[in-house]
């Protein structure tokens, strides 16, 4: 009984169905402690937390010579009734491209090439935000002081939701973003 | 035997167990207080479930998030904590025949958690602390909130430390033999993984709550990250370790059942033990600043061995239970054992059916998105609650409502009223919970965020949303939740009518949910050494069980790589 202590010399190795499965078990267990690793080396999806220190505020300068450099395009949306200007901005294939999460935006729009690498800086200027990737579900944590790198190859083209999937305050739900891929 | 106080014990008509009368008085206080916050939690539920149930959407964004808030407090932490302050107390008394070692202690470890818990309560509903049950910094709260739940740490910490110190006079006064009952095993590996948890809530919470006083700087957002999952993942890896144990628990009471091999099962609380905590890691697979290595090595708890752990168990305790069953008598086919099982006593379905719900969708989700890769389709959308509600409300909150159908009759010494509701109250639950998470699951897989207030994206500059299949599975979840809310009112309005207003027992012993002739089978098959000896090894109906979910793992495991191949790449 459970709930009694074991009669003496209790104790002694698994026989029998008990041993087929830990054995089974613990197979299917390194099974899938080696596929991270494989999928490291072999996959082209990988989260490998690329990032270095920085200030909020340095970060958010860096967004603005971004856009002030490559800024082909500008979208005009209303927010709350208020008309606002989203500058679109084009990254260089190959080169850095930044993305600012804020209280309650991504900011700027941006447009990439299908198949071409892109090296995105996201960082936030405030509070914890996270970067969710629509309709394709590619979710990654953004945190104010780190500049967050992700090496990026769009497989696919179109029109990119971002929105914002880590509670950022009373208008995290309309906190959206767009990358445009050609 | 017992270093019991004459004055302060009883013995239990229906177990013969002795009970410490100090440890009975605790066990009811914290167990009402446990059921009071489930109810809150429950209130809290029901609104959320008909506010991210697109079709209905309740509540506004403020109160949406404020009772959000409440629910994840109230649920996750204030009736989990109760409930298995009041299973530890149980455990290391009753089950070892000793009083508890100092009842001052444990009225200080009460006063604590009941003074923080209802603090963080009422500055929640006072709007000052919308800041999630994470509050992840530099979101900030009133530094009440924080201070409330380090008294609610320090006041477990210290029920915990009074359990060790029970254990330590039991043993000191030779008040069982041997080793511990395996039940007590568990609730110590639970105890352990607690103290540790504690610790590091300890940790995170001080300098969080001397930022909102003003008095120290910003904490690191990855730093109080890292360090928050301590607490946050590890206190789910304490309920675990307490819901196994009240599944053995619950398996011998109903059945009959005793370990097979328990080496094997307290084997299995040991890596629990060893590695759970790595899992604190699941929650930061896509943070910026951790290496892929870290995340490996961390994610796959060194190898798995805890997720074996569970797995082990999830074949011990049906093995057990067949294996009584055999030796009852219900030897014919495969599952004769599994249809001849007492289904109408609510401690063994609540048993059974958490079992299923742990295992089949909160383990295999929870060890997929819990991959290092593809937690990249997975992080902070639905599917991470659509998992977690598996584990701790289908797997712990079921067990432990299955626990309550013999905590009130036995320690409250109560009889149930409308038992035939009781008996049916776990598979409403369990059905609830059931479609609850399947339909969070699913919209999740489809990008569907977790704490989201409007899925609509409504007032936002750049549009958003979602198919009509991510709304018919949210749909899905509003009418799951209604179900499961439903199941949890029947609960609470039995358990609470029961033991203020119940027909005493304490003359009789308790009277049975199973017939007096299963009882009796009970009993025989306790004296029939022989014949257990014989069908001990041999478990053919748990082994078809185990392999069902075992292919149910591989599919949904290598299907989850096959959609993470097909988004970006990313590096």
């Amino acid at each position: 009984m459970s709930i009694q202590a074991p009669a003496k010399g209790w104790f002694g190795p698994p026989v029998g169905a008990e041993k087929l499965w830990i054995g089974v078990a613990l197979i299917w267990c390194i099974i899938m402690s080696l596929a991270m690793p494989y999928y490291h080396f072999k996959g082209k999806q990988n989260s490998t937390g690329e990032s270095y220190a920085v200030e909020p505020a340095r970060f958010v300068d860096r967004v603005n010579r971004f856009v002030e450099t490559n800024q082909v395009g500008e979208e005009v949306v209303t927010v709350s009734g208020i008309e606002k200007k989203i500058p679109i901005v084009e990254g260089v294939p190959g080169g850095d491209v930044y993305l600012l999460g804020r209280t309650w935006e991504w900011y700027p729009i941006l447009k990439l090439k299908k198949g071409q690498t892109y090296r995105v800086h996201i960082s936030s200027a405030d509070l914890q935000h996270g970067f969710s990737l629509l309709p394709m579900n590619m979710n990654f944590q953004i945190l104010p002081g780190y500049d967050h790198v992700l090496t990026l190859t769009p497989t696919s083209s179109g029109e990119f939701q971002i929105i914002c999937n880590e509670f950022c305050g009373i208008g995290h739900h309309i906190m959206t973003g767009k990358i445009i891929v050609e | 035997m017992g270093n019991f106080d004459p004055q302060r014990v009883r013995t239990c008509k229906t177990t013969g167990l002795n009970v410490c009368l100090d440890a009975q008085f605790f066990i009811k206080a914290n167990a009402v207080f446990a059921v009071v916050f489930l109810l809150v939690g429950a209130i809290a539920a029901i609104l959320l479930a008909l506010t991210r149930w697109p079709a209905v959407h309740l509540l506004n964004d403020v109160w949406y998030y404020r009772i959000l808030t409440l629910h994840g407090l109230n649920m996750l932490i204030f009736w989990i904590l109760f409930m298995e302050v009041a299973i530890l107390y149980f455990a290391c008394t009753s089950l070892l025949n000793s009083r508890l070692a100092a009842p001052k202690v444990a009225w200080a470890s009460f006063l604590m958690m009941l003074i923080g818990a209802i603090m963080v309560d009422v500055i929640i509903l006072m709007g000052k602390g919308d800041v999630l049950m994470t509050s992840y910094v530099p979101l900030r709260g009133h530094p009440l909130f924080y201070l409330g739940i380090i008294l609610v740490a320090v006041g477990t910490l210290t029920a915990v430390i009074l359990f060790f110190a029970t254990i330590y006079i039991a043993r000191r006064d030779k008040t069982y033999e041997g080793s511990m009952p395996l039940v007590t095993f568990g609730a110590l590996a639970a105890a352990i993984i607690a103290t540790v948890t504690l610790l590091h809530g300890a940790v995170v919470m001080i300098p969080t709550f001397t930022w909102s006083l003003g008095l120290t700087p910003t904490p690191d957002a990855g730093w109080y990250r890292l360090i928050w999952w301590g607490l946050g993942h590890m206190s789910q890896q304490v309920n675990v370790c307490a819901m196994v144990a009240v599944w053995y628990f619950l398996a011998t009471l109903t059945t009959g059942a005793k370990p097979v091999n328990e080496t094997v099962s307290r084997v299995a609380f040991v890596l629990y033990i060893l590695f759970i905590n790595l899992a604190s890691a699941h929650h930061l697979l896509v943070d910026p600043g951790l290496g892929a290595s870290w995340k490996i090595w961390n994610t796959s708890y060194a190898m798995y061995l805890a997720v074996l752990a569970s797995l082990i168990h999830g074949f011990t305790i049906p093995a057990s239970i067949e294996v009584i069953q055999r030796v009852k008598g219900f030897t014919r086919g495969i599952f004769n054992w599994l249809t001849s099982a007492p289904w109408s006593d609510p401690g063994f379905s609540s048993v059974v059916l958490s079992m299923i719900i742990f295992g089949f969708i909160g383990g295999i989700t929870g060890v997929t998105i819990g991959t290092e890769q593809i937690n990249i389709i997975a992080h902070n959308t639905l599917r991470v609650p659509g998992h977690f509600h598996a584990t701790v409300v289908g797997g712990t909150t079921l067990a432990f409502m299955g626990l309550a159908y013999y905590v009130v009759p036995l320690i409250f010494q109560r009889e149930f009223f409308m038992k035939w509701l009781a008996r049916i109250q776990p598979y409403i639950f369990a059905g609830g919970i059931t479609l609850m998470s399947i339909g969070m699951s699913f919209a999740g897989s489809n990008g569907v965020p977790r704490r989201h207030w409007d899925v609509e994206f409504t007032g936002a500059g750049i549009g958003a949303g979602f198919d009509a299949g991510a709304h018919f599975m949210l749909g899905l979840m509003g009418i799951g939740g209604t179900i499961a809310f439903i199941g949890m009112l029947i609960f609470i309005l039995l358990t609470v009518a029961t033991v203020f207003f119940g027909r005493s027992n304490a003359e009789t012993g308790m009277v049975s949910w199973q017939s007096a002739d299963r009882m009796k089978m009970i009993s025989d098959a306790a004296g029939k050494e022989a014949e257990f000896e014989v069908e001990k090894h041999k478990t053919p109906g748990t082994l078809v069980l185990v392999s069902v979910l075992l292919v149910s793992f591989v599919v949904y495991y290598f299907a989850n790589w096959k959609a993470l191949a097909e988004v970006w790449w990313v590096r």
